[in-house]
């Protein structure tokens, strides 16, 4: 579904990922872990396509098609999400008016009818429940005000509305307390399936537990320095990442 | 009430510290502005034929220009026929060190705290010291020469750098550009003229201490500095003026020239007799300072701690003509008594992606009124360009005036410009909380308004930071609201 | 500021137009504004209040003065009502009073509305103590003029005690069919203690030469009294000089909301005196421009007494060849301590030669005060636009979407159900067909 071929990619004249090779497959949840400034969020950033990252080489091709050539919104259309780290506040705009728009003009890029009020509301109403959000705070503007684990099951809510071919979780669990990681857990483990992928961008291996991963990435220095199944995951809890760091050097 | 009406009689009653005189005799021009007066100094100076002309057109256009009235001052008219134009210390001295200098004149620089020799012993800093308008001192003036830095008295370099002057003179701050900058123009006496050539980074801070000394001398001041391409200078400006009665016009100019990849860094503090606390006497400080950012990705720093004078007019600005270049001015403006400061900067985007931030931090106390006055200005082809301004008055006691006056000019829709404002006073919590921890109620206001301050403090060179510290919590000691 | 720059010959024009024209009330006020005028001229832009509305060359260039109601065949208000909207009517056409057009019926007992003209005859106790009091007619040389000029105006008197339910809905109609229309009216409402009004103001012309409106209003605001007032300007000729005067004593409340949609060249001067402690108070407006409109507000807020709020907030958003002037003070004077005052003027422009110029002024004479302002020019915020596009919305969607947000957000104060959706709709429409 996704092959990342060499990707390079710098901000700001700043190289930050040098080199990255990653392929995902449909039905796969692929966690992409590291320390502090390995380059985790540029990667999620440049797939989501902000226009600050620079990519200076290297291919993504997502389902047949050069994901560098296409728009965010294009590529969000194409079926991949970002589920971000800090949710932007947007004063004004409710997130009902909001997600209804979205999910319009992908349905119209997909050649689909749009959405009438009726079943738009009652597509919302049953995702709502998967992640338990209450309907008071989606009529609120969008994440103005929220705390921390609303933005981020808000988040949950949209991937659950746009059902996206690859979602990327980064950070996902950054500020959430332990009942908040659940819920946002159970809300992406119930919109797995055989057609779509995940990729969890995470620094801890807390999240992990609960979306239980297929491989394991670790990323350092803008490159994937180890792959290898949710045992890496534990093993990088137990030792640190300075064992990586260590192994490195040594290489 | 009671309380801090008394403390702020005891502030009002402290005498100004640097009031004395020096006894230095003076060679005056008569009093009063005509043809002569210009031909007087220029001839007193032995100044080429081009500059008198240049200063006698200034003149011929001041006398057709009117006195500014726009900004939130008042005093009663000057007469410009009152002014002596033009005073120098008697001793001609040429001097190659710190040890032929005037002990009076060492002496003065004692009393003022910030003495040549410990600057110069401690910060190796290069001063170009400027008593009544003629420059007497001028040191390590072989050290920056041997990196091409040309750092001299602004006579000195009408006689030996003429081409420079010419070339520069007047090329920021246009001979019309004001009132105050035109009679600059006409009858500035001298001043300090900074060339740093392509490439080199000056490796010590450049100093001018101004003071005005003789009584009913107008200072006018005249000081240019050119960054050559990807050059670098950070040029002090230090001034202190005797106690007088009667007020003394002071409207100096100073140009700044950067060109490609070239930055100047400038910092001021000004603590002027300010008059007394029933408002008597005092300077009025009439100043026109601009920096042209004439390359690209060049940049001009403003910073200022203006603390004294009886009026402050003063807008230290940049033109941001290069693409990439960057204005930054950073202010302190603290008035006391009946001190009046109408003080600020502009910021004129040209050049494409260019940036520029305001901080300035207003102060009021007594009856004084102190105004930021602020015009940023995106003109039509400056795409990309940013600013951000933050403008903070501090109040203390009810008496007190503060005021805002920002313009906003925006002319290309690619700009991105915030403003922000606000008044505040110092909380009686926090003066609370340190009594609570032993701090006196004058250390507490000197170390809380020095914390509101920080932000430009930060921007002064370290020796100058320290002296600027001892300024604001000698100006205010006490004066709680 | 102390210099102001004349316009001669057009002030000379303008004041003889009148010379033959007889006044029946306010003869004093009237000649007061005349000398003041006559002295000082219409403001060019070099007089910094008008440094960036060229009024006064507008002037000069499309219209000639003669002292005459313009003729009008207006049979009917339907098409300049707001849907919905249930309200006492009052209509002016082209400067003068339409009693056959105005709905005035069932009004709260002892609730006056009337012509001025009947007012100096009949009320005279209080338009002695309140007319031509307010106004900046010995500062401002439109406010002179209308003070000299003004042809016909409104009375409103609410007794103590009295809150008026229904909106006082205000048409200006400019029918420019055959000629020119130049109109100069006023209103002086009085709201007396524990009473409530609200008052909106339409301008609207029809035909398609020039039109040229002053307009100066005074509104006496009592104890614990309170005002609703929106003004709508949407109509592509005008040119309009707008003198809102508004007095508050202790604990009054007043909401304001301001719209500028079209225009020649529109300015709005705007003064509140707080002249009570409690009081609360929020200035809104818009101005969402394109074409060749320019609108300029002018807004003061003088706090003259301690423990009172105030919060400002004026949007913009340039389009097209439009310019957006704005310029705020607000004075804190001594004594009024415990001052909540608040402005933000955020302003986005759109277009390649549209401009913005602002100047928002604090003056604070008092210490223990929460004084903020704050402005910003920009665009949209990216952060946003982006959040958007990756949920699959088209950038000109997303943009179209922050746009509406920007701006509706400024229709929160309205209490008026019926006017808000008239107001959200001409904002959605503004920016839906523009985008």
């Amino acid at each position: 579904m996704l092959t990342i071929k060499n990707l390079q990619a710098k901000v700001a004249e700043k190289q930050i990922l040098n080199g990255i090779d990653l392929k995902v497959n449909a039905g796969e949840v692929h966690a992409i872990m590291g320390p502090n400034g390995s380059g985790k969020s540029t990667l999620a950033s440049v797939l989501s396509g902000r226009e600050d990252f620079e990519v200076t080489e290297g291919s993504i091709d997502f389902k047949g098609k050069n994901l560098l050539e296409l728009s965010p919104e294009d590529r969000a259309r194409e079926g991949i999400f970002m589920a971000f780290q800090y949710p932007v506040e947007i004063p004004g705009v409710s997130t009902i008016n909001f997600m209804k728009t979205a999910l319009n003009q992908i349905r119209e890029y997909r050649g689909l009818p749009s959405l009438d009020a009726v079943s738009f509301l009652q597509l919302m109403k049953e995702r709502m429940n998967l992640v338990e959000i209450d309907q008071s705070l989606l009529s609120r503007a969008l994440n103005e005000g929220f705390s921390g684990g609303e933005k981020k099951r808000n988040e949950i809510f949209q991937m659950a509305m746009l059902e996206p071919r690859l979602a990327i979780l980064d950070e996902t669990d950054s500020g959430l307390d332990i009942d908040a990681l659940r819920i946002v857990a159970n809300g992406v483990n119930k919109l797995r399936n055989k057609n779509n992928a995940i990729i969890v961008v995470t620094h801890y291996q807390r999240l992990l537990d609960y979306i239980v991963p297929d491989f394991v990435h670790v990323l350092y220095n803008g490159k994937i320095v180890k792959s290898g199944t949710k045992d890496l995951a534990l093993e990088l809890e137990a030792k640190g990442y300075d064992w990586i760091k260590n192994e490195v050097a040594v290489a | 009430m009671s309380k801090d009406n008394q403390v702020l009689e005891e502030i009002t009653s402290k005498e100004y510290e640097h009031g004395w005189n020096v006894n230095l005799e003076a060679d005056e021009a008569p009093k009063g502005l005509n043809e002569d007066t210009v031909r007087f100094i220029s001839a007193k100076k032995g100044e080429p034929e081009w500059l008198l002309e240049w200063r006698l057109k200034a003149f011929s256009l001041w006398e057709k220009m009117t006195e500014p009235q726009w900004a939130n001052v008042n005093h009663p008219p000057i007469n410009y026929q009152e002014i002596i134009y033009y005073s120098a210390p008697k001793k001609k001295v040429t001097l190659g060190g710190l040890d032929e200098v005037d002990p009076e004149l060492i002496k003065t620089f004692e009393k003022l705290g910030i003495s040549i020799t410990e600057q110069k012993r401690l910060t190796g800093v290069a001063v170009d010291a400027v008593i009544d308008s003629v420059s007497v001192a001028t040191t390590f003036k072989d050290k920056l020469g041997e990196l091409g830095i040309i750092f001299c008295s602004f006579s000195e370099a009408v006689r030996e750098h003429p081409d420079l002057i010419k070339k520069y003179l007047g090329s920021v701050v246009p001979i019309n550009d004001n009132y105050f900058a035109a009679l600059n123009s006409a009858v500035f006496s001298d001043g300090s003229f900074c060339y740093i050539p392509k490439g080199v980074k000056c490796p010590m801070e450049l100093s001018t201490y101004f003071r005005i000394n003789a009584a009913n001398t107008g200072q006018f001041e005249r000081t240019l500095i050119i960054a050559d391409e990807g050059s670098y200078v950070s040029y002090l400006e230090g001034c202190t003026a005797p106690m007088r009665d009667e007020n003394q016009l002071h409207a100096a100019v100073v140009e700044l020239y950067t060109m490609k990849d070239a930055e100047i860094k400038y910092s001021t503090v000004q603590n002027w007799y300010p008059g007394d606390k029933n408002g008597k006497g005092g300077i009025y400080n009439f100043v026109t300072k601009r920096g042209l950012c004439a390359g690209d990705h060049s940049k001009i720093s403003w910073t200022q701690v203006e603390t004294g004078s009886a009026i402050t007019w003063k807008y230290p600005s940049c033109i941001l003509k290069g693409d990439y270049s960057v204005g930054e001015f950073y202010s302190v403006a603290v008035t006391n008594n009946y001190q009046q400061a109408d003080t600020g900067t502009k910021m004129i985007h040209i050049g494409k992606n260019t940036r520029s931030r305001i901080v300035s931090k207003g102060i009021s106390a007594g009856k004084s009124q102190n105004s930021y006055r602020g015009q940023v200005h995106v003109m039509k082809r400056a795409s990309n360009a940013r600013n951000h301004s933050q403008c903070d008055s501090l109040l203390m006691g009810d008496q007190c005036g503060a005021h805002t006056f920002p313009y906003i000019d925006v002319e290309n829709n690619s700009a991105r410009i915030e403003h922000e404002a606000t008044t505040s006073k110092i909380g009686e919590d926090q003066i609370f909380y340190c009594l609570q921890r032993g701090i006196s109620e004058e250390a507490a206001v000197a170390l809380i308004v020095n914390g509101y301050a920080k932000e430009v403090l930060n921007q002064l060179p370290m020796e100058f930071a320290v002296e600027a510290q001892k300024l604001l919590a000698l100006t205010l000691e006490g004066s709680v609201g | 500021m102390n210099s102001t720059i004349t316009h001669k010959d057009l002030t000379d024009e303008v004041v003889a137009s009148f010379q033959e024209a007889t006044f029946g009330e306010a003869t004093l006020n009237r000649e007061k504004a005349i000398q003041f005028l006559k002295k000082n001229g219409l403001p060019s832009t070099k007089h910094e209040e008008y440094r960036f509305a060229p009024i006064t060359k507008s002037l000069e260039r499309n219209f000639t003065w003669r002292n005459e109601v313009s003729p009008s065949s207006i049979k009917s208000i339907d098409e300049f009502l707001i849907p919905s909207l249930d309200a006492y009517v009052l209509v002016f056409v082209n400067g003068a009073y339409s009693t056959n057009l105005s709905v005035v019926n069932n009004l709260p007992g002892g609730v006056k509305v009337k012509t001025l003209s009947e007012a100096f005859e009949h009320e005279k106790e209080i338009i002695d103590q309140y007319f031509d009091k307010l106004v900046a007619s010995e500062a401002d040389s439109f406010a002179a003029l209308n003070s000299a000029f003004w042809q016909e105006g409104i009375f409103i008197h609410v007794p103590e005690n009295i809150s008026v339910e229904k909106p006082l809905l205000i048409l200006h109609i400019n029918d420019a069919h055959q000629t020119q229309v130049i109109a100069h009216t006023r209103i002086l409402a009085v709201i007396e203690n524990n009473s409530s009004l609200n008052v909106i103001e339409k301008f609207d012309s029809i035909g398609n030469n020039p039109v040229f409106n002053t307009l100066s209003e005074e509104f006496v605001v009592g104890e614990h009294a309170s005002l609703e007032y929106c003004k709508t300007q949407n109509d592509d000729r005008l040119h309009q000089v707008a003198n809102t005067v508004i007095h508050q004593s202790n604990s009054s409340q007043v909401n304001t909301f301001t719209l500028t949609l079209q225009g020649k060249v529109i300015r709005n001067n705007f003064n509140i005196t707080i002249d009570g402690e409690h009081c609360e108070s929020h200035f809104y407006g818009l101005y969402l421009l394109n074409g060749s409109t320019l609108a300029d507000n002018h807004t003061v807020v003088d706090h003259r007494k301690a423990n009172s709020f105030s919060n400002e907030l004026y949007k913009g958003i340039m389009d097209g060849n439009s310019k957006g002037v704005f310029n705020g003070k607000i004075f804190v004077r001594p004594h009024a301590q415990k001052t909540n005052a608040f402005q933000s003027n955020r302003n986005i422009i759109i277009s390649d030669s549209a401009t913005v110029n602002t100047k928002p002024q604090l003056e604070i004479w008092a210490d223990d005060v929460k004084c903020s302002h704050g402005c910003t020019t920009g665009q949209l915020d990216e952060e946003a636009m982006f959040y958007l596009r990756s949920r699959g919305i088209s950038e000109s969607i997303a943009k179209a979407m922050l746009l509406y947000a920007f701006a509706a957000d400024v229709l929160t104060p309205i209490k008026n159900e019926a006017l808000k959706s008239y107001l959200d709709g001409l904002i959605a429409e503004r920016l839906h067909t523009h985008f």
